[in-house]
């Protein structure tokens, strides 16, 4: 992801099926934030579970982990 | 006699009355612009929006769904489409009440194969039932099947929404008989979805007795679509309000409009 310095620790985890670097131990709040989705309506969930917005704070993720993020669209 | 053009004639959802009978899928139009306008011609208060991957890195400014149809002003009613088992449609409503704020009214569709898009009844059953177990407010896309309509009944669900013909076809109601047999057998409403082509269409599935009727492809498909929703809102009140009156009985041979009597030739 952008603005990670070269020295940082970093892990793979699947997010929205691609496999990312992400910083090590990083919670969901910082995800969302580095990928600039801070203002949107969205959900996620890790590993097939639903993590609730009031523990992005507190969710850290590891290794492989599975992240999907998502959002509404138009749809029948 | 009451004036029954002035009687209220809402139907409830979820604890909710709404006066439009009409609710509206968001998919296939042109543009956010053309999907709201589209949707104020309807006069839908119900509309459903699909649940996916946001894009990540992708035209940051662009403008989401609920952003051009508020969950203030309008009921959001999300859908579990392209679901093809229980466990993926059941992942997608907990996703969707996340989405919407711990709002639990959930569409429910399972469906068997992409040919057909019928539903997989087994799995729509399955996933209904530990939906209702889990506090979703459920309403469901089945078959046009009166056993499985009572059956979804039975688990819990608020609303029975058994196809007219397969999604985004608009071929029409094709077993009227099977959905006259939900309306009478059912305690919660019964909704037309999926099948419907133009406003006849619509008025027929009304006039069966269903009280109320969702549909995408009619209005985005159209030429016109602004157009088509206008003219599938009257539909829907249109069916509704003859369903309401009584049709008269038909017969097989001519009965005289005029009077016999005072004829002077």
């Amino acid at each position: 992801m952008s603005g990670q310095s070269p020295t940082e620790l970093t892990m793979k985890i699947h997010l929205n099926g691609t496999p990312t670097d992400v910083a090590d131990a990083v919670t969901l709040a910082e995800l969302i934030h580095a990928l600039d989705l801070g203002n949107r309506r969205l959900a996620i969930e890790v590993n097939t579970e639903l993590v609730p917005r009031s523990r992005f704070d507190q969710h850290r993720l590891a290794p492989d982990d599975r992240v999907e993020i998502i959002h509404a669209v138009g749809g029948g | 006699m009451p004036n029954e053009m002035q009687t209220p004639d809402t139907f409830s959802i979820a604890g909710r009355d709404y006066h439009s009978r009409l609710l509206v899928g968001t998919g296939k139009y042109r543009d956010m612009d053309e999907t709201a306008r589209a949707i104020e011609a309807s006069g839908a208060q119900i509309v459903t929006v699909a649940v996916r991957r946001t894009n990540l890195g992708q035209t940051p400014g662009e403008p989401n769904i609920l952003d051009v149809l508020s969950p203030d002003r309008y009921t959001i009613l999300p859908n579990t489409a392209g679901c093809y088992d229980a466990e993926s449609a059941v992942r997608t409503c907990r996703l969707a009440r996340e989405l919407l704020d711990g709002r639990s009214l959930v569409k429910l569709e399972v469906l068997g194969d992409e040919k057909t898009l019928f539903p997989d009844v087994l799995a729509t059953l399955k996933a209904a039932e530990e939906l209702v177990k889990d506090g979703f407010q459920v309403m469901v896309y089945t078959n046009d099947d009166p056993i499985v309509a009572r059956q979804l009944e039975e688990i819990g669900c608020i609303a029975v929404m058994p196809l007219a013909a397969p999604i985004g076809s608009g071929l029409g109601i094709r077993n009227p008989l099977n959905i006259r047999t939900i309306v009478e057998n059912a305690r919660v409403p019964i909704l037309v979805d999926a099948g419907v082509g133009t406003a006849s269409d619509a008025a027929v599935a009304m006039e069966l007795g269903c009280d109320g009727v969702l549909m995408n492809t009619a209005i985005a498909a159209a030429r016109d679509p602004v157009l088509m929703a206008s003219a599938m809102r009257k539909a829907v009140e249109a069916g509704r309000e003859a369903y309401r009156a009584g049709r008269m009985a038909p017969k097989r041979f001519a009965s005289a409009s005029s009077p016999i009597e005072g004829l002077f030739f």
